[in-house]
């Protein structure tokens, strides 16, 4: 099937035993600040002669700026600038896009001639507080005139839609069809072909703190400082530098703690931009933050908002052969990430089945809504619903029970090549599946559900099966264009660890803005194990920009996996150092010596023995006592390369392994429907997970728990709603509606570990968690309720109101 | 514009600022006060991130204004720890991973305190229900719920232990 030789993968690891940190549940480093009320948020901060910055707004889904008056504005009390659109474009030039053809949908921090969504930005104000800065927005005249809005995405291809971006002459920023496998004939072979169109909204991350940026230009040097909650761009630095038109080395991103992300503060580009040119047109440290508003509208990171006609070809007896997957996204006016949403979908496109073709077809819709960025899943938790439902369809239309039909189709041998080409490199779908059967109860709930049918109750079991893929590879960004061919991204991740003259040690990360997820606790624990020191010993550093190693950043459930590589490569530095020097001190060959608890020792001789700070303190201090070439101190680095990525092939047939580590989950939710009122509410909830060898088992649990209260959004409540004419009705936490204590039950989780044969430990990604899988599995739950009914709902969220439709629609074809 | 003087105890501190009427208190304690504990999620009274308590109940600081509570008490997240040692509700939101990115975690810690000291036999369902005034996107409330639940109980063995030891 494949058009190239795959390259070898990495050499098998053999995994420590007896791990003393890996594996606990210890508190987490981080977290004392923030219980104290001091955790350095980045609306925290302020610096002498801080000025603050406040955006205009477009009221207007589509319309022409013909003209815009700032006078009033810029006198109005307080008031140090303000910037309009067309101004913004003289002095900093587009923002980074990686879309399919940048100089037709051009993305600016502020919009110049033409708006295209609601909340669109067309000017900024500065002001000495920012009750002045929005007082004086009010004082801003803008003439629209407006035009016509393309809502829909498929509205939005048809022929005679409004022009989102004349440039680019249509609405479809892209359109390709992909064959892996042999599609033709799985599809000519099968018993069944079972058929469906779904429809996925849009919801978003909405973490409770907006996204910010502190910039400070210094006229003097010509550097640029900016403190943003958005990740350190340590690797990716030259995209704010050219925007903003200054040289790379002038520039300094520092991180600060980010109020929670789930993907949506990943590259946020535009308030690092608006801050740092205010702050070099008015000479002051200016502070943009978002408010909600703004980020609802403006955040350029709404999720998925996918249309699904999907056909999958089935034998008789349950056997999946093969999938067809024809989509449309809705990518709204601009599309930075380009298709990689797809490009993420494709790394486990088949979940955990062994069908053996895909044919995959994406068209990518421009609209007038705020841009897609990057929310929890990225795209693949999107693919894991549309093919739990066709899975669920196919064993509803072929009469077979829904948990054999997935058993009978796992894959069982790893590691495993999907066609598209990604590799999962292990994996015990029977063990996760048998677990969260006896975690969830489920016969319990099958009898159960068969008396509540009695007394005329719907009760429904969403019984899923469904892969995690964690530690991405870039390439899923350009796989997509045959030209220009590059070559494999590395996507590195870098620690320094330093031990002191005392033997304390200190961990440097270079990206890793905490968002939320661990990455200090990670780092200490996984130092912890290597020096055998208490993990809350360890002290943490975060590196900005300047004089960074490379680094690339949270993402796609990479963090750990790429730290531990990481520490791993930097402890072996260091030890080699200390066990030298030890040698040297003892007299002793440092081929008969061994680590053995925080030291090193003579095998066999205990007696004979340094512990890492009576070398620390030697190797800082009395340098002299070694040999010539051993310099003082004790401090190495590591920059860790990804460690499982390979090209794709020239035809696109193969798109190589760019996802390699392959996560998975079951989840099991029981939930009770309401006829009358089309309200779901949970009776149980069951998930088991299997991320390898987990690291702090208590915080993968907090993802999966977490994740799935994000997917019960998802699935029942949330969704950013534009009308016909473009106008955002969910504009508010009043209108967009994030499950409370109340709408997310209590789960009983699982654990499982296979661990990975090519990371250290065997550790894999599972920081996206439970928003994985909790969409489909509610999904599927609902369906379940109703399905004696004839209801089936193809369409997320589940409101009440889509819930009626159904059922009305189903009582009247029964009764029609 | 006009600016009033505004009396408040926070944290058991007394404070004068002058503030335009205005102000919200969030941004009075934030900005006037430097206590940043405080923060603001949704900006309308909805998810309760800049929760604070205002004479023991409590209240959407971004949607009051400073003036409505002058001479008021006021107690935030910085008055909960005892100097080194954390409040039994910061300690079991530590150990049971009650928070992941923190940023609702002061107005959560200041609606289970309140709900703590109104009932100290506070049951699971009770906690779970009460702090569904406040939004977290981070945790699913799980753990949150946990943790408030095992603090009511440690903080109810302490006031008995303090009572016995009175007696």
């Amino acid at each position: 099937m494949t058009t190239m030789d795959r390259p070898d993968a990495p050499p098998v690891r053999t995994h420590k035993e007896n791990r003393k940190w890996v594996g606990q549940s210890i508190r987490r480093v981080e977290d004392p600040k923030f219980l104290r009320g001091r955790g350095g948020y980045i609306g925290d901060m302020t610096v002498p002669g801080m000025l603050h910055a406040a955006v205009l707004r477009s009221p207007h889904a589509h319309a022409r700026i013909t003209g815009i008056d700032a006078a009033e504005a810029l006198a109005a009390p307080g008031v140090h600038a303000v910037i309009t659109g067309a101004q913004a474009a003289q002095l900093c030039d587009p923002l980074p896009d990686f879309g399919p053809d940048p100089a037709k949908h051009t993305w600016r921090c502020l919009a110049v001639d033409k708006v295209r969504y609601v909340g669109e930005g067309v000017a900024v104000v500065v002001a000495d507080s920012r009750y002045l800065a929005e007082d004086a927005l009010a004082l801003i005249d803008v003439e629209y005139e407006p035009l016509p809005a393309v809502v829909d995405p498929e509205r939005a291809l048809a022929d005679g839609a409004p022009l989102v971006h004349d440039d680019l002459g249509s609405n479809c920023a892209y359109e390709r069809t992909f064959d892996f496998g042999d599609v033709e004939r799985d599809f000519a072979e099968a018993d069944v072909i079972v058929t469906d169109r779904l429809r996925w909204h849009r919801s978003g991350g909405q973490p409770l703190e907006t996204v910010g940026a502190l910039a400070d230009f210094d006229h003097a040097t010509g550097e640029l400082t900016v403190h943003t909650n958005s990740l350190s761009f340590t690797s990716y630095l030259f995209m704010v530098a050219g925007t903003m038109k200054i040289p790379a080395n002038k520039l300094d991103i520092r991180p600060v703690p980010a109020g929670g992300s789930f993907g949506s503060k990943l590259f946020a580009t535009k308030p690092a931009v608006i801050a740092g040119m205010c702050s070099r047109e008015v000479g002051h440290p200016v502070q943009y933050l978002e408010d909600r508003v703004d980020n609802i509208s403006n955040c350029d990171h709404h999720g998925s908002d996918r249309v699904y006609d999907v056909r999958l070809a089935m034998m008789r007896d349950g056997t999946i052969r093969g999938i067809d997957i024809d989509t449309v996204e809705d990518y709204g006016a601009y599309i930075q990430f380009g298709v990689g949403h797809h490009g993420n979908a494709l790394a486990q496109v088949v979940g955990p089945y062994a069908m053996t073709s895909v044919r995959y077809r994406v068209r990518a819709a421009m609209t007038n809504k705020n841009q897609q960025g990057a929310y929890r899943g990225f795209g693949s938790e999107v693919n894991n619903w549309m093919l739990e439902q066709m899975v669920d369809k196919a064993a509803r239309e072929l009469d077979l029970d829904p948990v054999a039909i997935r058993r009978q189709n796992f894959i069982r041998e790893f590691p495993h090549f999907i066609p598209t080409g990604n590799v999962y490199d292990s994996g015990d779908y029977d063990g996760v599946l048998d677990k969260a059967l006896e975690l969830s109860d489920y016969k319990h709930w099958r009898a159960e559900q068969a008396k509540a049918r009695e007394e005329g109750r719907c009760i429904g079991i969403g019984l899923i099966t469904a892969q995690e893929r964690s530690v991405f590879s870039a390439t899923e960004f350009w796989f997509w264009f045959d030209e220009p061919g590059a070559p494999v991204t590395s996507m590195p991740e870098s620690v320094t660890l330093k031990v002191d003259a005392t033997g304390g040690i200190t961990a440097t990360l270079y990206s890793c803005a905490f968002w939320g997820n661990s990455p200090e606790t990670m780092v200490a624990q996984l130092v912890a194990e290597e020096f055998d020191c208490d993990p809350h010993d360890v002290a943490i550093v975060y590196q900005g920009s300047k004089n960074g190693l490379p680094a690339t950043g949270p993402g796609g459930s990479r963090t750990t996996v790429m730290l531990a590589g990481a520490v791993e490569g930097a402890t072996a530095k260091i030890k080699a150092k200390a066990l030298r020097a030890a040698a040297h001190l003892l007299e002793a060959n440092p081929d008969d010596m061994e680590w053995v608890d925080g030291g090193f020792q003579v095998k066999g001789v205990p007696e004979q023995r340094k512990s890492l700070a009576d070398i620390a303190v030697m190797l800082h201090l009395f340098k002299h006592s070694f040999p010539e070439d051993m310099e003082s101190g004790l401090e190495d680095s590591k920059v860790f390369d990804h460690p499982y990525t390979t090209m794709p092939s020239a035809d696109r047939k193969d798109l190589g392994v760019f996802y390699p580590f392959m996560g998975h989950a079951c989840h099991v939710p029981v939930v009770e429907v309401d006829l009358e009122t089309g309200s779901v509410s949970f009776l149980a909830y069951a998930a088991v997970h299997d991320c390898g060898t987990l690291v702090n088992p208590r915080s993968l649990a907090g993802h999966i728990v977490g994740g799935t209260a994000q997917g019960i959004g998802t699935a029942l409540y949330e969704e950013f709603v534009y009308d016909d004419d473009g106008q955002l009705l969910t504009s508010s936490y009043l209108d967009y509606l994030i499950p409370s204590a109340m709408e997310v039950p209590e789960l009983k989780i699982g654990h499982h570990e296979t661990p990975s044969p090519y990371t250290l430990h065997g550790i894999k990604g599972g920081g996206e968690g439970g928003r994985m899988m909790a969409p489909a599995a509610i999904n599927v739950a609902v369906n379940d309720a109703l399905a004696h009914l004839g209801v089936r709902v193809t369409e997320l969220p589940i409101t009440p109101d889509r819930l009626r439709a159904a059922i009305r629609a189903a009582k009247s074809r029964e009764s029609g | 514009m006009d600016r009033h003087d505004v009396t408040l105890t926070v944290n058991g501190r007394t404070s004068t600022v002058s503030v335009e009427p205005r102000k919200l208190l969030v941004d009075v304690l934030r900005e006037d006060l430097g206590l940043t504990g405080t923060h603001v999620g949704c900006e309308h009274g909805v998810c309760g991130t800049c929760t604070v308590l205002r004479d023991g109940e409590s209240i959407r600081s971004c949607t009051t204004f400073a003036v409505q509570v002058d001479g008021a008490e006021i107690r935030t997240v910085e008055g909960l720890a005892k100097g080194a040692e954390l409040h039994p509700l910061q300690d079991e939101f530590w150990d049971k991973q009650g928070l992941q990115c923190g940023y609702c975690t002061p107005g959560m810690l200041m609606r289970a305190c309140e709900i703590i000291e109104g009932n100290p036999d506070v049951t699971h369902d009770q906690v779970r229900e009460g702090i569904a005034s406040n939004l977290c996107r981070c945790t699913g409330y799980q753990f949150i719920t946990e943790a408030v639940c095992a603090a009511a109980a440690r903080m109810k063995a302490d006031s008995a232990e303090t009572t016995g030891a009175q007696a």
